[in-house]
């Protein structure tokens, strides 16, 4: 291995490590605001991608379809909900909320996709069709149960992702699809080359991790979740709704997991199933972080970048392997330092 | 300790036949389905076409793995995803021996497939169970999907295509070539292995692993090692996952890594969830319902959809989180409503349990000697002495925020001291660990009630006299701890009738009121035997009945010689009650004397009410 190598294998770690430390945000962010262990994250991943490609294609991606039937199942959830409790003044605004909205956006994609919009444009209709997928999700599947164990919230969460998994089959088919890259362009440096597409691949995680704490810092919805994250009963005191957290939550991990689809398309093939190893990556990250520390989750994340390149490079039959395992010197550190262990929950 | 062959007496014929004669018809109920069971299942083979008999091995196989997971996830609220690399384990060992070295015994490949699980298992539970927080899940995730690409990637254990030409299993020198007599043997370890361990579940170790759920802090105050069972619990899990994987390689007779990698992992886990993980039938409900859910979803999908592809994943998810939406504690509960509900046997008489030598009255105790506690800059104690004789009560009052609780803490273990030092009988405990101090003869109740609501009075009582007993997981699941936990039970219910609660020794304990709940804990602390009972706010919460109800048992357990320390903060509580009262106030001590005393002090009265 010479230095250029390096420095290649390098590049191509960090450029995958950012997109794992959007998921290791998305996965934090969810757990610490709902215990919900965020299996599904990869099939927003893999929307993500898959429904580019299919605007790329000038078609309809089936993510709309899903959508519409998300929408009308949340929808008549809420005339159920609304009718028990004889709290009719509330449906109009629920019903905007997970019905008109994720209409209006299947809707425009539906109309627009076959013209053959232009490439940032396909980005925005990705991205706002998978971040509405989000609080529907939440609404559906877990917010009956927003009560329950994290084991059971955990059970649900794995359904949650096979069954998105049956769905991406459906909708994309088993071939796999991989975007053209944003950018042809590459900067040189002395005798160092560096892609456009990984630099814009960095600049854009970053932009969004600064929005995000844009977002934490200096509004109220994003104290509100970080209220809740903190103490969630402490929070329904005050007046914060557990229903409008979670939904928050979720839409703002769906909008991260469609931001690293759309990121991670370029560098990699992505298959209707292939979310999961990706998000489990974003998982170690996010655990050498303590599931609980946003910095050190996306500093994970680079490490398990970093390790996966150099891996492929030196045993990529074992790449895999290297990267999951090293969750396990990272937990005997921390097992070794912890002293003094206290509750669960 | 309990004195074990012992003499039982003739009364333990009678005892067993004390129960009522409605409750005899309903348990002769329940045995009568059982058996029905038992006969259905020894004539499947002869009965049933071959499609269902490889259906119901599988449904056998399954069940050994989602056992292990019931008793981990379900009562010990451990989650792992890695069970299909137990499985695995199990499996490849037997294979890769089997066909290197045919001259092996397959029974002797599962002892290497065993040995090699538990270390395993014995490293990643060393590792993750020490921590607090998700750490077990996260970590089986990691060794599945690891251990599903090295299978993958070896070529001595045949890469992705596998490996074939494993041997058969003989039993008792029958070869076991035939699918029908498989069944019998995975079914005979699968009925065993659940039969060890409901009998786990109802002993010594299966209290207190059935206590790890509402959190170490109760568990540990009875003397558990609370980490090092988690421990022993992941293990046993992960042991059944090997046998079952043995067997799983020895009725194929190939392998590939395919049936052991993550996504199976997580199907036991929904086997266990969706059957219903608190009770070992849901694990055998569980993996009946997934299996047959799943043949039928192949089945019927493609001819719905007109498709072929991985389409029944989907509905099946999809029905998944419907069933959790409407039961989340799984299936069985919602089918053991249907059956007889099985009536609690009546206690056979026992063997007294030995009891602990007692320090002589008045003679100094417990000594607390310039106890301080600071939280950062806080501080919480601040240098404070007192000391408690034998056979007194102590109260510790003070107003809200005083320091009281965190000094109780101090004593019983929950927090380490910052300085100073406390001796209990002669020796310190100041560095102790809460379950060493249990040992010592300490025995507490908790501010907020911690019972394990699911599980009757007795079984909470007992749980106080876990380290009178010495049964072991292994002692318990093969039953040989009957003597042993007979006087268990006999001691428990003798403290149940001792604070006056016999009617409700077999409700569940969460089923009672709070007044009630509290002197269920005060009947645990003192199943322990214990020198110095510590009681944190009894009274807190109580109305004013149910307060002198209280108060009266306290007062005998001081006749009957109890030393007791008590914190409160009111104050007509502990006036009529205590020998001594200790007053706190942020963090010191405010005065000491007589009730009478402190009731006339000035410097109390001001603490307590502001300006006099």
């Amino acid at each position: 291995m010479d230095l250029s190598i390096a420095l290649l294998l390098v590049q191509d770690g960090i450029t995958n490590g950012a997109i794992y430390a959007l998921l290791a945000l998305a996965l934090v962010l969810v757990f610490t605001v709902t215990r919900v262990i965020f299996v599904p994250a990869g099939e927003f991943v893999t929307y993500g991608t898959l429904t580019l490609a299919a605007l790329q294609l000038n078609k309809p991606p089936g993510t709309v379809g899903l959508l519409l039937g998300l929408a009308a199942v949340a929808g008549a959830m809420e005339v159920y909900a609304t009718a028990r409790d004889r709290a009719w003044h509330r449906l109009p605004g629920r019903l905007a909320v997970y019905v008109a909205v994720p209409a209006a956006i299947a809707a425009l994609v539906w109309a627009v996709a076959p013209a053959g919009l232009a490439l940032p444009l396909q980005i925005v209709c990705t991205v706002a069709i998978v971040t509405a997928l989000g609080p529907l999700l939440y609404r559906v599947a877990y917010q009956p149960l927003a009560e329950a164990s994290v084991l059971v919230l955990l059970i649900v969460s794995v359904a949650a992702h096979l069954t998105m998994i049956g769905l991406g089959l459906w909708f994309f088919g088993a071939e796999g699809s991989r975007t053209p890259p944003f950018t042809g362009e590459s900067f040189h440096i002395g005798d160092m080359s560096f892609s456009g597409q990984s630099l814009l691949v960095l600049l854009f995680s970053l932009m969004v991790i600064g929005a995000l704490w844009l977002f934490f810092d200096r509004t109220l919805y994003g104290k509100a979740l970080r209220a809740t994250a903190l103490n969630r009963t402490g929070a329904r005191l005050v007046g914060i709704s557990p229903n409008l957290a979670g939904s928050l939550t979720f839409m703002l991990a769906a909008m991260l997991g469609a931001f690293s689809g759309v990121l991670i398309g370029p560098i990699t093939t992505v298959y209707y199933d292939s979310g999961f190893l990706i998000s489990l990556k974003g998982f170690v990250g996010a655990i050498i972080g303590g599931l609980s520390s946003y910095p050190l989750a996306a500093l994970g994340s680079l490490l398990v970048g970093l390790l996966e390149s150099f891996s492929s490079f030196w045993a990529s039959a074992f790449k895999e392997v290297i990267v999951f395992t090293l969750i396990i010197p990272v937990l005997l550190w921390r097992s070794l330092t912890t002293h003094h262990h206290e509750e669960d929950e | 300790m309990s004195t074990p062959g012992s003499p039982r007496g003739v009364g333990s014929q009678e005892g067993k036949q004390r129960g009522t004669p409605q409750g005899g018809h309903r348990n002769t109920m329940a045995r009568a389905l059982l058996a029905a069971g038992l006969i259905a299942l020894l004539v499947a083979p002869a009965l049933a076409p071959p499609f269902w008999i490889t259906l119901l091995n599988y449904i056998g196989l399954y069940s050994i793995v989602a056992l292990g997971l019931v008793l981990l996830t379900g009562v010990a609220g451990q989650t792992s995803f890695g069970q299909a690399a137990f499985v695995g384990i199990g499996a490849y060992t037997t294979a890769f021996l089997s066909i290197n070295y045919p001259a092996i015994s397959p029974w002797l490949n599962l002892i290497v497939g065993v040995g090699l699980t538990v270390l395993i298992a014995l490293f990643l539970g060393f590792i993750t169970l020490r921590m607090k927080g998700h750490y077990l899940p996260l970590a089986t995730i990691a060794w599945g999907i690891s251990l599903f690409y090295v299978f993958g990637n070896l070529e001595f254990l045949g890469g992705h295509t596998g490996l074939t030409g494993i041997a058969v299993l003989n039993l008792f020198g029958l070869p076991l070539r035939n699918e029908r007599y498989f069944f019998y043997l995975i079914w005979a370890i699968a009925l065993g292995s659940l039969w060890m361990t409901q009998n786990l579940l109802d002993s010594r170790p299966g209290r207190a692993i059935r206590a790890l759920k509402g959190g170490l802090e109760m568990a540990e105050a009875f003397g558990v090692d609370a980490v090092r069972l988690k421990i022993v619990v992941f293990v046993y899990a992960a042991v059944l996952a090997c046998v079952s994987g043995w067997l799983y390689a020895h009725l194929q007779r190939f392998i590939n890594p395919t049936p052991f990698g993550i996504g199976q992992g997580i199907e036991y886990l929904f086997m266990a969830v969706v059957g219903g993980a608190g009770s070992v039938w849901g694990a055998v409900v569980g993996a009946t319902l997934i299996t047959l859910l799943k043949q039928v979803l192949q089945d019927a999908l493609p001819h719905l959809l007109g498709r072929e592809g991985n389409f029944e994943v989907a509905v099946f998810g999809v029905l998944m989180i419907l069933l959790l939406q409407r039961t989340r504690d799984g299936v069985w509960p919602w089918l053991a409503r249907l059956l007889p509900s099985a009536v609690p046997a009546s206690l056979p008489e026992a063997p007294a349990l030995a009891r602990r030598e007692r320090a002589p009255q008045d003679a100094p105790l417990l000594i607390v000697d310039r106890a301080r506690k600071q939280f950062g800059g806080l501080v919480a104690v601040n240098d404070l002495s007192f000391d408690l004789r034998a056979g007194q009560i102590l109260g510790l009052i003070g107003p809200n925020g005083a320091g009281k609780s965190t000094m109780f803490n101090l004593i019983s273990g929950a927090l380490p001291l910052t300085r100073g030092s406390i001796r209990f009988a002669g020796a310190p405990i100041g560095e102790l660990q809460p379950f060493d101090i249990a040992r010592r003869g300490i025995g507490r109740t908790f501010q907020h009630v911690r019972l394990v609501p699911t599980m009757s009075v007795l079984d909470n009582v007992a749980l106080g006299a876990y380290l009178r007993g010495r049964a072991g997981v292994l002692r318990a699941s093969l039953r040989l701890d009957r003597t042993e936990e007979s006087g268990v039970r006999a001691e428990a219910a003798a403290q149940v009738a001792r604070v006056g609660l016999s009617g409700s020794l077999h409700a569940a304990a969460g089923s009672l009121a709070l007044g009630q709940q509290r002197i269920v804990e005060i009947a645990r602390a003192l199943a322990a035997d214990p020198m110095l009972l510590l009681l944190d706010e009894p009274a807190a919460g109580l109305r004013y009945r149910e307060k002198q109800e209280l108060a009266a048992l306290l007062h005998n357990l001081k006749q009957e010689g109890m030393t007791i320390l008590l914190v409160e903060h009111d104050m007509d509580f502990v006036m009529g009650l205590t020998d001594r009262l200790v007053v706190m106030d942020f963090g010191e001590k405010l005065a000491e004397g007589l009730p009478a005393q402190i009731q006339q002090n000035p410097i109390v009265l001001e603490a307590y009410l502001g300006a006099v």
